[in-house]
């Protein structure tokens, strides 16, 4: 199938071609575990941190990181023209949108494998107790951010002004992901863990990426022709 | 090569293209048949650009339309996209993967048969077999523009674009391309190229275009003297 | 067709606006709150103005998107202009009535938190369209369809948010000698919307015309 193939395609050579420089792995990674760090200087009182400022703190490292490295990302494209290159192909355009999807959703996966450790450690907050829920939290929430910033990050790239109008645009659509993340990790993370309330945020995030992916897919096109 | 939307000419219909109050093209017309080697002249800022871009359908006209054989980019967009190559002046180039890498994804992007071998026939012509599995980011930019050549002719393309193809270029890598460009006309492509280069072209095209603040000013077969032609259609206006 | 019901909506919407506070005034007194209450009367209908041109903006930017049709885009870019003009005033009267009720400016309320939200992702729409430079319309078309999209994701998870919480009603149920004034308030608003709307979407198209204008010049 076509689809497929080309957005495996894509995925391969971003992934390859990340893999050679690391430089947006590791300066996002960075800065991810420096937001945690500075937050903690906001939310730790006495060595102990507030309640619930674990979850938050995570999250908001992830929308942070995750805006960083769409940014650089796309920038990379455009800098040399790339994206044209695809445009330009008999490619079908939505998936090339499911390719750059994807290999955003890997470098994020990538980051969290350092965060959920680090805050884990430094709030004393035991993220993996329960794992599966947890990773399929990450896993939803992390698509519903990436599936709306992969797009707004593409029809950026030709734009003015671009870097500070993608966290613009992308924040407020994405306040129902950073919520459903965030408290459904702190259901999590509560002594007696409510994993009902947990299951039903995962819920609302599966429907969430699937709207918004299927939004995307419907969208690329008109707002990548010119 | 599959047939499908194949088309032997190419037939630009009073197209205009504005980006906002800028006007780039006014009321182009032209046509270009297999096996012509035209060349779209002017100076800075007078639409060649924009015109390849249109051509290559990267952009959308405004007014007017332009027609591929029998189809449009309306009714068979991904098909005609298959029988066009553009090299243009950024070159389309993955810096951090090597030649190779780079050919590979393109063949398989454009999904051209018997990519490997394709490939390496590229290499082969490019010169380049040698240097393949180094990073493009180590190549001249004379390296680079020849690789992005052959990116361009990877799934053998009915219409080839080339936005001024000769800069940076060394003598031999010159005559070496305006001869691949002969061939590919003679083999039966449209060859459209946008340039400064009057005298490398000059016993290259069969057509020369003159645009000059988006219009079309002089359309002339083979001018005898192309330097002169120039300077005479700039000075003299539209037609 | 906008052209021609402004002026009658004008005068309509002026004619109600100027009998409301009669209306208001008429009607009797909530039992808790007292005079304050009554700042729902023009709160709860901009809220509805500010939601149906959140649509309006949403449905006219697909029209924009998938039709291409330039009209599309100027109905887009006034409705969402007139979501943050309404949206200012649901955001200034809410707090007012907060203030009273529950002694604090804002109280992270659900509804009045949705609103926030849901006008922010305007306000974003304006600024793209503003400093996005060339094409922008086309991508402020995308992230109002988004926006649109979004609006129950927000309202459900704010909802859920909140309801761990000690929650407060926000409207309380009206009592008949309300209603009418309420609905007076409401009609009084749509018309006014409509008003503002067909003015605008003149106002774009006449700067349109004059796009058109200069580029006409180098013909």
């Amino acid at each position: 199938m076509a689809f497929a193939r080309v957005a495996w395609l894509i995925m391969r050579k971003d992934l390859t071609v990340e893999a050679r420089s690391r430089d947006i792995l590791y300066t996002t990674a960075f800065f991810a575990a420096s937001c945690v760090l500075v937050f903690a200087f906001a939310f730790v009182r006495d060595g102990r941190a507030l309640d619930d400022a674990a979850a938050g703190i995570l999250w908001i490292a992830i929308a942070f990181a995750g805006t960083l490295g769409l940014g650089r990302g796309f920038e990379r494209e455009r800098s040399n023209e790339t994206l044209r290159a695809l445009l330009l192909a008999p490619a079908p355009r939505p998936a090339i949108y499911v390719g750059k999807l994807l290999s955003i959703v890997a470098l994020l996966a990538a980051i969290e494998c350092v965060l959920v450790p680090l805050v884990s450690l430094m709030f004393q907050a035991p993220l993996l107790r329960h794992p599966v829920l947890m990773l399929a939290l990450l896993a939803s929430g992390t698509v519903g951010f990436a599936a709306v910033g992969t797009l707004f990050a593409a029809m950026l790239t030709g734009a003015r002004t671009r870097d500070v109008l993608l966290p613009v645009l992308l924040y407020p659509i994405t306040i129902p992901v950073i919520i459903a993340g965030v408290r459904g990790t702190a259901a999590l993370l509560q002594v007696d863990a409510d994993l009902d309330m947990a299951r039903a945020w995962i819920g609302m995030l599966v429907f969430f990426d699937t709207v918004f992916i299927t939004l995307a897919l419907w969208t690329f096109e008109p707002l990548m022709t010119d | 090569m599959p047939s499908g939307s194949d088309f032997k000419f190419v037939r630009v219909a009073d197209v205009s293209r504005h980006f906002g109050r800028r006007r780039a093209l006014a009321h182009v017309n032209a046509e270009f048949h297999v096996g012509e080697v035209v060349g779209l002249l002017g100076p800075n800022g007078a639409g060649k650009s924009t015109l390849l871009g249109l051509l290559a359908m990267l952009l959308t006209p405004s007014l007017g339309e332009i027609r591929y054989g029998q189809t449009t980019p309306a009714t068979a967009g991904p098909d005609l996209r298959r029988r066009l190559g553009l090299l243009a002046h950024d070159l389309y180039l993955y810096p951090e993967l090597t030649a190779a890498e780079n050919l590979e994804f393109f063949a398989r992007l454009y999904d051209v048969p018997d990519a490997s071998a394709c490939v390496a026939r590229a290499l082969d012509r490019s010169g380049l077999t040698e240097r393949a599995h180094e990073a493009v980011l180590g190549y001249s930019r004379g390296m680079r523009q020849r690789l992005a050549l052959e990116r361009t002719l990877l799934h053998g393309p009915r219409l080839v674009l080339l936005d001024e193809p000769f800069t940076g270029l060394d003598d031999a890598s010159v005559r070496s391309l305006v001869s691949r460009l002969r061939e590919l006309a003679d083999a039966g492509a449209i060859v459209i190229l946008a340039t400064h280069d009057l005298d490398v072209v000059s016993e290259l095209l069969d057509r020369a275009i003159l645009i000059s603040a988006g219009r079309v000013v002089a359309d002339d077969r083979r001018p005898a003297d192309l330097r002169g032609w120039y300077r005479h259609a700039v000075a003299g206006g539209p037609h | 067709m906008l052209n021609r019901l402004f002026m009658p909506l004008l005068v309509t919407g002026g004619l109600l606006f100027a009998s409301a506070p009669f209306m208001i005034a008429r009607a009797p007194y909530e039992s808790t709150m007292g005079l304050i209450q009554k700042v729902f009367y023009f709160h709860v209908p901009s809220a509805m103005v500010m939601f149906a041109s959140a649509f309006v903006c949403g449905i006219a930017s697909a029209m924009f998107l998938f039709g291409k049709r330039r009209g599309s885009d100027m109905v887009a870019a006034a409705a969402a202009e007139l979501t943050v003009v309404f949206g200012v005033i649901v955001l200034v009267t809410g707090p007012i009535w907060a203030r009273k009720a529950w002694g604090v400016w804002w109280q992270w309320d659900a509804r009045l938190t949705s609103s926030l939200i849901l006008w922010m992702i305007f306000v974003a729409y304006l600024l793209l369209r503003r400093f996005g430079g060339y094409g922008s319309e086309k991508l402020a078309a995308g992230v109002a369809l988004f926006g649109m999209a979004n609006v129950p994701f927000v309202y459900w998870s704010v909802n859920v948010w909140r309801t761990l919480h000690p929650k407060t009603t926000v409207v309380p149920s009206l009592g008949p000698g309300m209603r009418d004034a309420f609905w007076w308030c409401v009609v009084a608003f749509v018309a006014l919307y409509v008003a503002l709307l067909a003015a605008r979407v003149r106002l774009e198209r006449g700067r349109l015309s004059l796009e058109e204008l200069y580029l006409a010049l180098d013909e």
